[in-house]
């Protein structure tokens, strides 16, 4: 595959990256690298430039017998509880839901193109528009859900389904389910299609039924493919901000750590506070991210060619 | 027997899933049509055709404007980001060096950001550059999303590309730039378009970087615009006008996307399942 001598090849190859790899340094490293920066200031949205070095302080501090700092502050731990119960919950359903969509798809039927189609809608309408329909639906005087609910004597008054404490989660994981389970079923889709036939062949004629063909052929054989898409979904869940910022706006029961770090950083203006909370949130995501490459790379499954 | 409800069962499950998939969207569009005090009477068919809420986004709010602000905006990165990456993929999957993997990885790990990881460092650079407020800086700012996911996804189909393409080339003399836009160019050309399709639609749905880096209505982008439409009151939001546009927002993309559904399944595929 190498063309010419090493060396040559090298170079070559480093020009070719080299637009590409300065372009990314320049919107991904340098403003990683000031966020940091900023993390370790009393940096002020009006007055970057005036940022003083206070060391860890934004993150935790000690202050006449208090604990000050993101880390001591009850909303950040809050955040972080609602993204995890979010991320949880919400992928694991998609992940179940998006299996049986592409079981279904895979099957033969007339109408299966049309089908799939359907499913895709959801991927393409912007997160926000589906924050605003499902606010619309889930609205509580005048909501379809309430009014469908109501009919089959399920409630017999309406819920504010977005305001509520107890309901605003679940609010916000049935929009992103709708918005995020064709993901899943694309995927899944796409990972039952590499099966081979002759394992499903071998099964029947061994006298597997579908269910344990299913569970001890096709699910073992897709499961690495499986675990690159829940590793993408929830990636994207723990790093939401878009549907709770619309749909439950302000509340504190559904706050995300996307949506704390931006209100500290823009509504409070207070740049080295916020700062501090999103490169929680970067290492976080970079453990969660390398830790899962490291697991991935030692499976000898997985040594696709890299 | 048992055959018989095992059908009706399948049948019953695929018309769940496309009620599911289909039937909040199609919602929008009847409350779309819906004004006054119709719109607070729940239907599950359309009474009315009232185009009074089209007519309301694009006259009275500067929505054509916030229209034309996406456009411009995710045709600019999707360009610039094929632009890049092209001759970047080529180098990844078609030369051998030192570091290739650590630098695979790296990309994929900078598409896996968490964006608000950026927002104060990329708010510093765009204000520094004298891009906030402007479609500049929004241009700028995406090609976080955009650039390692394209890299990423046509490294991916140019290994697929039969190494003999280039051999032949090599023989007679071309250089690098000759072989990624005159030989692997043509070829790539169909995948080009499903990733620039991909990248087209992270750009058009991007939030967080358009709420926080633009200011005054008519530098802003669609999801934006959508998000802070308000009414004649903060507790009156006009349901009936925010229908009517997120309706005429996402018909064009749910067409272009019915449209290339084979393109867009292939280019998720790729992205995803052989990483």
């Amino acid at each position: 595959m190498t063309s010419g001598i090493a060396g040559e090849g090298t170079r070559v190859a480093w020009w070719l990256l080299a637009p590409t790899l300065i372009v990314l340094a320049l919107v991904a490293g340098w403003p990683l690298a000031r966020t940091i920066w900023f993390s370790l200031t009393d940096a002020h949205l009006a007055d970057l430039a005036q940022a003083r070095f206070i060391g860890l302080e934004n993150y935790l501090a000690r202050d006449g017998g208090g604990w000050f700092g993101v880390l001591a502050d009850p909303l950040w731990w809050r955040a972080v509880r609602n993204t995890f119960v979010f991320a949880l919950v919400s992928v694991s359903l998609e992940t179940l839901l998006g299996l049986v969509i592409a079981l279904v798809l895979q099957a033969r039927f007339p109408g299966r193109a049309l089908v799939r189609a359907a499913v895709l809608i959801p991927w393409a309408i912007p997160t926000i528009v589906s924050a605003q329909i499902w606010g619309w639906m889930l609205h509580d005087q005048f909501g379809l859900i309430n009014d469908l609910l109501l009919r089959v004597d399920l409630i017999d008054q309406p819920l504010a389904w977005t305001a509520d404490p107890s309901l605003s989660m679940g609010a916000v994981i049935v929009a992103d389910l709708w918005k995020a389970t064709p993901f899943m079923a694309l995927l899944s889709l796409a990972a039952l299609q590499l099966v081979p036939g002759e394992c499903l062949d071998a099964a029947r004629v061994d006298g597997a039924g579908a269910w344990r063909t299913f569970w001890f052929v096709t699910l073992p054989l897709i499961l690495p493919a499986l675990g690159v898409a829940v590793l993408f979904r929830s990636l994207d869940a723990l790093r939401i901000f878009d549907l709770i910022y619309v749909l439950t706006p302000g509340s504190e029961d559904t706050m995300s750590m996307s949506v704390f770090a931006r209100q500290q950083l823009v509504d409070f203006q207070d740049v080295g506070y916020g700062s501090a909370a999103s490169s929680l949130l970067f290492f976080f995501i970079a453990a969660c991210t390398i830790g899962f490459m490291a697991v991935a790379r030692l499976r000898p499954s997985q040594g696709v060619n890299r | 027997m048992r055959r018989g409800f095992a059908r009706i069962g399948f049948v019953a499950l695929v018309l769940a899933i496309v009620l599911f998939a289909v039937f909040p969207f199609y919602y929008a569009m009847v409350t779309s049509l819906k004004t006054g005090t119709a719109l607070f009477q729940v239907d599950y068919l359309p009474r009315t055709l009232d185009w009074d809420n089209y007519r309301a986004v694009f006259r009275d709010q500067p929505f054509g404007t916030n229209i034309l602000n996406s456009v411009i905006v995710a045709a600019a990165v999707v360009i610039a980001s094929l632009g890049l990456s092209l001759t970047a993929a080529y180098a990844l999957a078609r030369k051998a060096f030192q570091g290739r993997g650590l630098l695979l990885m790296t990309i994929l790990g900078v598409s896996m950001f968490p964006q608000v990881a950026v927002l104060s460092g990329m708010f510093e650079l765009v204000r520094g550059l004298g891009l906030y407020n402007r479609l500049g800086g929004l241009m700028l700012s995406y090609l976080i999303l955009t650039l390692p996911f394209t890299v990423w996804v046509l490294t991916t189909f140019t290994r697929r590309l039969p190494v003999e393409l280039e051999e032949a080339a090599v023989l007679d003399g071309a250089g690098p730039l000759t072989i990624v836009f005159r030989i692997f160019l043509p070829p790539l050309a169909p995948a080009a378009v499903s990733t620039g399709l991909l990248a087209f639609v992270a750009a058009w749905n991007e939030f967080l970087f358009a709420l926080t880096f633009t200011l005054t209505d008519d530098q802003r982008t669609v999801p934006v615009a959508i998000a802070l439409m308000s009414g004649a009151s903060e507790f009156e939001l006009p349901w009936g006008q925010i229908m009517a546009a997120s309706v005429a927002v996402t018909l064009p993309i749910v067409a272009l996307v019915l449209l290339f559904q084979g393109r867009i399944v292939a280019g998720l595929t790729a992205g995803a399942v052989k990483g």
